[in-house]
């Protein structure tokens, strides 16, 4: 659910690539770890993968094809918007790809997918029963999607300056830090960025107002707007992937953004050494959540390689070894116990019971109600 | 001149190629285009539904206008054109500004420093204009080279604020799209015979007078040529207003961009893109005219 700048970003450095950095983070044909793996695959047996940027673990694809002698091309996105343009217009090429799941229901309705064969999925049992059942909202009885990572849209925040400017005091574990306008006005001088995404904002901005996330009624729709035309004059700048870095460098001080993406953050400033302690948290009154699911395209060719390695994916070393590295939560509850103590017991990461009940889901919206929201979202952004 | 053609059939074969990519390049997806903006949007592969019908023997065409009418009836996408084509008309007067003078030192220039010249203004579009653009926002950014600079050099206290606003779009065009003026005014100047401007001067013209009243008249055709060539492709642009505008930087392009991928309405985005055509026929016919007048006081 991130953004186009990405993309752009991802296309150039893979023009980059070639002479400056061959197989690490953004390039979009990213590394073809199949053909690297010694002796893989004979000749033949390929599986196309379309999947998020920085979202799988450095071994995982020479794992899978030095298993199963299948070869995978691995290419990367970093939009739903962009994979659905692609799977929408038919004949993507790619054999399983990640959607998230508001845009999972709207896809399955269309035809995009094709049923998946449970008997070619032992490790179905592996997955988490609760997160199988939230899922049938967007797929009615598990039938086309198999959840591979999830996480929160919560507060990232810059421990020490947020100290400095609200005191001791400070609400880091509500929203009002950011929805409160005398607490955002506060914080402006130190730098506050939002995700650019009006259907991932204005359900917390409607979660917070005390309406229903999923609203679709023009009023509270009208008053979500509202909120954020107040605090917008203290919003540095709207955006779903820079965070990350300014986060890191102190360039600003609070994000809403991906748990995930959060902890990326964090991790930089530690490697950096700059001295800069970042962390999330996922306000007590709750947050939005997404799932990221595996799914095969209703053209694929490859439907046999696609279903060993959706399975190859939920077996729990497997799976947990990604998440180590990704910093999000997985779907598969047999993984859990695998997973670094210091990820599994951190409550941004893996949320306690409490935190979880008040967690929602970003809902597949009406094409009116996108429209609606995309439209109140540019008056937000640009006063037009 | 008919004999001639009859001896070289092969005469018509290569005027026929321009219109046979004109036909598959451009007028088939135009078609595409508008045919997506007669259509509604739908849960579907492709996501908008089919216009044409064929049942009984009958033909139907169901077409839709209420995309266009919807453009109408929201003041966003009048912001967005006109956004656009103020961006385009400024962005092409100071290409014109910079790149006059350009254009006028290495047509004066000898030879061999002409070939250099030119070599030197092409070097930069070799490289992709993603990453240049992308070099640009290491360059404006609030830790940007040119704000580590000036502070560096005690002009400023506060770093400037360029990145994310229009300014910064502002100078993305014109550093992106000067090229397209140079070329066409220098292959226009180099043409001029400098005994006109002797002439001008034997007569007692000021130098900047003979310039006034001879070189910028005679260059008229490339002034029109680089303008068109600057101007109709930044009205379209998407990249330079999404890399370093800001939020509020409301371009055609970006509005486009939120219809097809936000919104998922093919159609209303086809049709966008139709109107945004529509604006731009008129320089493009303007263009047509200049150089067809052109041909015909040559001959």
């Amino acid at each position: 659910m991130k953004h186009f700048g990405k993309t752009l970003l991802a296309l150039s450095l893979g023009m980059l690539a070639a002479c400056d950095k061959p197989a690490e983070s953004d390039s979009k044909k990213e590394e073809t770890p199949g053909a690297a793996a010694p002796a893989a695959a004979p000749a033949g047996k390929t599986l196309h993968v379309y999947n998020w940027s920085d979202y799988i673990g450095e071994n995982t694809l020479a794992n899978f094809s030095a298993e199963s002698a299948i070869q995978v091309v691995y290419d990367v996105f970093d939009s739903n918007e962009v994979l659905e343009a692609k799977l929408l217009a038919g004949s993507s090429g790619y054999d399983v790809v990640v959607p998230s799941n508001p845009y999972l229901a709207k896809q399955i309705k269309a035809g995009v997918f094709q049923k998946l064969d449970k008997s070619k999925l032992p490790n179905w049992a592996n997955l988490d029963k609760d997160l199988l059942k939230a899922l049938e909202l967007s797929d009615p009885g598990n039938q086309y999607a198999v959840p591979y990572m999830w996480g929160t849209v919560g507060i990232g925040y810059n421990v020490d300056k947020i100290k400095a400017v609200l005191g001791d005091k400070a609400p880091l574990d509500s929203w009002d830090l950011v929805f409160k306008p005398e607490n955002i006005a506060k914080l402006k001088a130190c730098g506050v960025s939002f995700l650019d995404s009006p259907t991932e904002m204005l359900p917390a901005a409607l979660h917070y107002l005390g309406y229903a996330p999923d609203s679709s009624k023009p009023e509270e729709l009208k008053k979500a707007e509202e909120l954020f035309l107040k605090i917008r004059p203290s919003v540095a700048y709207f955006h779903s992937s820079k965070y990350i870095s300014d986060l890191a460098n102190g360039d600003t001080c609070v994000a809403v953004g991906y748990s995930g993406d959060i902890y990326q953050a964090k991790a930089r400033a530690e490697e950096v050494g700059n001295g800069l302690k970042i962390a999330y948290s996922i306000p007590k009154e709750g947050a939005g959540s997404f799932f990221d699911v595996l799914a095969i395209p209703a053209d694929a060719k490859n439907v046999a390689e696609a279903h060993a390695f959706i399975n190859f994916l939920m077996k729990p070393p497997v799976i947990a070894e990604i998440t180590n590295e990704v910093h999000f939560p997985n779907g598969n509850a047999a993984a859990t116990p695998l997973v670094d103590e210091a990820i599994r017991t951190d409550p941004g990461i893996y949320p306690s019971q409490a935190i979880l009940k008040k967690l929602y889901t970003f809902p597949d919206l009406a094409p009116d109600v996108q429209r609606t929201m995309t439209r109140s979202w540019t008056r937000i952004k640009s006063g037009t | 001149m008919k004999r001639l053609r009859h001896l070289f059939p092969g005469r018509q074969l290569v005027v026929g190629i321009p219109f046979v990519w004109l036909l598959l390049f451009f007028l088939l997806p135009f078609a595409i285009v508008l045919k997506i903006s007669f259509s509604e949007a739908a849960v579907a592969i492709p996501p908008y539904t089919e216009i044409f019908t064929y049942v009984d023997q009958q033909l139907k065409i169901l077409a839709n206008l209420n995309n266009y009418v919807f453009l109408g009836q929201d003041e966003l996408y009048l912001s967005a054109y006109l956004g656009s084509l103020k961006i385009a008309t400024v962005g092409t007067l100071f290409c014109l500004l910079i790149g006059y003078p350009m254009a006028y030192a290495i047509a004066r220039a000898s030879k061999e420093m002409q070939t250099v010249c030119l070599l030197l203004i092409m070097m930069p579009t070799w490289t992709a204009i993603l990453i240049r653009v992308y070099a640009w926002m290491g360059i404006l950014g609030n830790n940007g080279l040119l704000n580590s600079v000036l502070q560096g050099l005690g002009l400023i206290d506060e770093p400037l604020r360029i990145l994310n606003t229009d300014l910064a779009v502002y100078i993305g065009v014109v550093y992106s799209y000067l090229p397209f003026m140079v070329l066409p005014l220098y292959a226009n100047l180099v043409k001029h015979d400098p005994s006109l401007l002797e002439a001008a001067a034997d007569l007692g013209a000021h130098p900047l007078a003979s310039f006034w009243r001879i070189t910028v008249p005679l260059s008229k055709n490339g002034i029109v040529a680089g303008c068109m060539l600057v101007f109709i492709p930044v009205v379209g642009e998407f990249v330079i207003p999404e890399l370093l505008g800001g939020p509020q930087t409301l371009m055609i392009g970006k509005v486009l961009w939120q219809e097809f991928f936000n919104n998922r309405d093919w159609p209303v985005a086809a049709a966008l893109a139709v109107v945004m055509l529509a604006i731009l026929l008129v320089p493009i016919i303007l263009l047509n005219r200049n150089q067809a007048k052109e041909l015909e006081g040559r001959l």
